[in-house]
């Protein structure tokens, strides 16, 4: 058995094969439900019921895709660059510490200068944590993948220490949270009665604007340059190292927009439950898109769309609502295994 | 079918003996590619074949099958009369077909004798059978007068003792069919010379040779007969006694080659680019460029000739901008240069076409509009205020894609696409619309086909009229010779003194690719003037 490249990948076969691949994947979790004694039609009825099913559900979705595109992005952004972080955990509560620092009454402004003042303080937050593993990985080729992921375990323990210890709010009867952020620092909710903040909004501008970078400027073509080929970019005269500490700023920045957006939109203060691994999430979006920033929009919601709707599903059926992850996690190995035969055919000798 | 002449019958030769190898109407196809088509050729025993052609003609796809690296689509094998399981190196092996690749492979870190015997015992073995292999192998240089030391590693050897280990480990195998893929692509004219030897010592002893080459006068010196592919076809097949280099020269292009006027007298003395007393050392400190000094003048083209790995690399990566050197100083029109980056390096007037075209040149994954911007996308005139201008940036392809012919669907198909030719023509289209000062080319013709090469050198020599200094670094002698008005050669680092190629010939850079430099000096001082 051997892999044969393809000359020619019509734009049929690229948008087919990764939808074949979620059908298969929905395949896959069936016999799971199957096995738990239930009709897999009735269960993905009530999941998507409980993702689609009302406005409310709607909104829901929404409300769970925004930490998932920021995340998506920061990761589709470094990846292109052939920088591996796995960091985003880690920088979307650099970019929550951010928040509690300047937004709980030491800046005590009004809405529209300091919600602008919050974000890029996340993303400055954000793409500072990211830099220093892409120093050591630039200057003395250590790997990123290590740095970054153990950089999340210590920023996580350090935020323990700020909750339990100095942020620890003396008005939350004894929880370890920090204190609320002032009412001009929350972003607002797009709908009355649901939970949907300005921050879904943001964050598809966040991948249109990521989109039209990587697509029509400068940074945008060194980026993908040093992704595809560093040798022959370095060769062309490209300044790879400035390239790739570049991409590390914009791809821990949008990792700290996830931080102020999932703080300031929806919890309202810092706790340790603030993300449930929407960094790592932020992986499986990034890869399900193929990097493209506008992938990323759709496949943050295909991922929020089963996990919402998985909750309900639990609820109305007694099935586990971890077949959730299994999905996620199924359908990104189909996903995969799509792509590389997109480009390659499977030869039997 | 009845035979018109029933009394070739009576003769021994052709009607007794079973061929060697019979290769019967092998078909292989890529995809659409049809990389050999209907291909049927036979081979006595004791015969030297050279299978000729151009690069893509279908060569090395053809001996790849023969060795079972490739299942053919159609077609059949028969070695001695009995056919030959398909897609299986092995079998190849045991039923007597040796290859010898282009590209050796040998492990470095391992002795000669290590490096023979590698593979032929079981993995699980407890002791080597040392004693009885330095037996055979001690009878079998003996025989074919092919002496190596057994117990040297392999990366203390020359390039022309590694073939030889390659050839014995063969031979070690029991081979009856040799294949040589590009034999002497590696090898100084001396070198190449004793291949032949050897292998005429093979053939006497009852060894069938197949090599495969792109080079006519070797064709022409150490084959009985010869074959000729072009497009995956075979076009033509004679005993090489008797038949006139130009006649296989047509066969492998198919058609005349337009001749081009090489040589043009430098007219200007403008010194434009020096390098003073360089030195680079290796991670051992091994001398890779020892104290090396050169300059180029306004409108010539220099030489550098050399097997690969005297430092030509060092030479080129340090012009281009990617390596610095340890001690010593390069000069571009009276400018220092020495410690400059590659973008530097660019705007201070060096074009540079690198010897990896595919991993270095170009950026394949990205399309063929980006890859024409790579070295400019930064001027005003493409991009501003942090962003590409698209549209520029699309004409300025358009207008490269034309006047250096570089065929393409369309300025969005990614670059791997290409065939090498193009992906030259794209690479020399880059550099050259940057009007160079000086243009540093390195290996620009190796594996293009003959028509891409006669536009590289067009190119070269159009630079080089309109007032450019060409530092060409290149292995293949014919090409320096036919170009050069000076030429240089690099051997360990060292670099000889500077020789017009009308008072050399081959076999005298020869002398000092194989490290005679002092020879090589009294040679040429001899001979000149």
């Amino acid at each position: 058995m051997r892999l044969e490249p393809r000359e020619n990948i019509s734009l049929s076969l690229r948008v087919a094969a990764p939808l074949l691949a979620i059908l298969v994947a929905l395949g896959c979790c069936s016999a799971l439900i199957l096995w738990t004694g239930h009709s897999p039609l009735t269960a993905f009825f009530f999941l998507l019921k409980g993702s689609l099913g009302s406005k409310f559900a709607i909104t829901e979705t929404l409300t769970r895709a925004t930490p998932l595109i920021f995340t998506g992005l920061a990761v589709a952004v470094a990846f292109r660059a052939q920088l591996w972080n796995i960091g985003a955990e880690g920088q979307l509560y650099a970019g929550a510490c951010m928040a509690t620092l300047l937004g709980t009454g030491l800046l005590p402004l009004p809405g529209w200068l300091i919600i602008p003042i919050l974000f890029f303080a996340g993303a400055c937050a954000g793409g500072l944590l990211l830099l220093g593993p892409t120093l050591l990985k630039t200057w003395f080729s250590v790997d990123e993948v290590v740095t970054t992921l153990l950089l999340n375990f210590i920023t996580l323990l350090f935020v323990n220490w700020l909750v339990f210890g100095p942020w620890k709010d003396p008005m939350a009867m004894g929880w370890p949270q920090a204190a609320p952020v002032i009412d001009s620092a929350t972003l607002p909710v797009l709908f009355t009665k649901t939970r949907l903040h300005l921050g879904f909004i943001i964050a598809l501008v966040s991948a249109i604007i990521t989109w039209v970078v990587l697509r029509f400027s400068r940074l945008g073509f060194e980026i993908r340059a040093v992704g595809h080929n560093k040798y022959a970019s370095r060769f062309a005269g490209i300044p790879v190292r400035r390239t790739i500490l570049f991409t590390a700023l914009f791809s821990g920045g949008l990792a700290g927009f996830a931080g102020i957006s999932e703080l300031c939109g929806l919890k309202g203060y810092l706790t340790l439950d603030l993300s449930p691994g929407f960094g790592y999430s932020g992986i499986v979006v990034a890869m399900l898109a193929a990097l493209h920033p506008l992938g990323v929009i759709l496949s943050a919601l295909f991922i929020a769309t089963i996990s919402i709707g998985a909750d309900s599903m639990s609820r109305s059926l007694n099935i586990s609502n971890y077949i959730a992850d299994v999905a996620t996690a199924v359908s990104l190995l189909t996903v995969l295994a799509a792509m590389l035969l997109s480009r390659f055919r499977l030869r039997w000798r | 079918m009845l035979d018109p002449w029933p009394e070739r019958h009576i003769l021994p030769m052709s009607s007794v003996e079973i061929p060697a190898l019979q290769l019967r109407n092998i078909t292989k196809t890529f995809g659409s590619l049809v990389a050999n088509d209907n291909i049927s050729l036979s081979l006595s025993q004791g015969e030297m074949l050279a299978l000729l052609g151009e690069n893509g003609a279908g060569k090395t796809t053809l001996m790849n099958i023969l060795f079972g690296h490739y299942v053919a689509t159609q077609g059949e094998i028969e070695i001695y009369g009995k056919p030959l399981v398909k897609g299986s190196p092995k079998a190849a092996l045991a039923t007597g077909i040796g290859m010898v690749h282009q590209h050796f492979t040998l492990a470095d870190n391992m002795t000669v004798l290590e490096n023979i015997i590698l593979g032929t015992e079981p993995i699980f073995s407890f002791r080597h059978h040392l004693s009885a292999a330095r037996v055979k192998l001690l009878k079998l240089s003996m025989k074919f007068a092919l002496h190596v030391d057994w117990n040297t590693l392999v990366k203390d050897l020359s390039i022309g003792q590694r073939q030889r280990v390659e050839i014995l480990k063969v031979l070690y195998r029991d081979v009856k069919i040799l294949i040589l893929d590009e034999p002497t692509a590696v090898l100084t004219p001396q070198e190449s010379a004793k291949l032949f030897t050897t292998l005429r010592l093979l053939t006497g002893k009852g060894l069938s040779v197949i090599f495969i080459t792109h080079k006519l006068k070797e064709a022409l010196s150490g084959s009985d007969r010869c074959v000729v592919l072009r497009h995956g076809r075979m076009v033509y097949e004679t005993a090489t006694k008797g038949i006139k280099a130009s006649t296989l020269a047509q066969a492998m292009v198919g058609g005349t080659l337009p001749l081009i006027k090489t040589k043009h007298p430098v007219t200007f003395s403008q010194k434009l680019l020096s390098c003073s007393n360089i030195s680079i050392r290796g991670h051992q400190h091994q001398p890779l460029l020892d104290e090396m000094n050169l300059h180029l003048l306004k409108g010539e083209i220099l030489g550098i000739a050399g097997v690969s790995g005297n430092g030509q690399m060092q030479l080129a990566n340090m012009l281009s901008g990617m390596q610095t050197p340890d001690s010593g100083e390069i000069e571009l029109n009276g400018e220092l240069i020495t410690h400059h980056t590659p973008r530097e390096m660019m705007s201070a007037g060096i074009g540079r076409v690198p010897e990896d075209r595919t991993a270095t040149g170009i950026i394949g994954d990205m399309s063929v509009r980006e890859n024409l911007a790579l070295e400019s996308y930064q001027e005003p005139s493409l991009s501003r205020f942090g962003l590409l201008k698209s549209r520029s940036m699309e004409a300025y392809a358009a207008d490269l894609i034309k006047e250096f012919d570089i065929r393409c669907p369309s300025t969005e198909t990614q670059v791997r696409n290409l065939s090498g030719g193009n992906i030259q023509k794209l690479i020399l289209a880059r550099v050259l619309s940057r009007k160079p000062i000086v243009l540093l080319a390195s290996q620009p013709t190796w594996g293009l086909d003959v028509g891409a090469t006669a536009f590289v050198h067009k190119q070269l020599i159009q630079a080089k009229r309109e007032g450019a200094g060409i530092l060409l670094i290149s292995e293949d002698l014919d090409e320096l010779l036919q170009l050069s008005d000076r030429i240089q050669v690099l051997y360990k680092g060292k670099i000889s003194v500077p020789v017009s190629p009308d008072q050399v010939d081959a076999a005298t850079l020869g002398l000092a690719m194989s490290g005679h430099l002092e020879e090589f000096s009294q040679k040429i001082g001899q001979s000149a003037p």
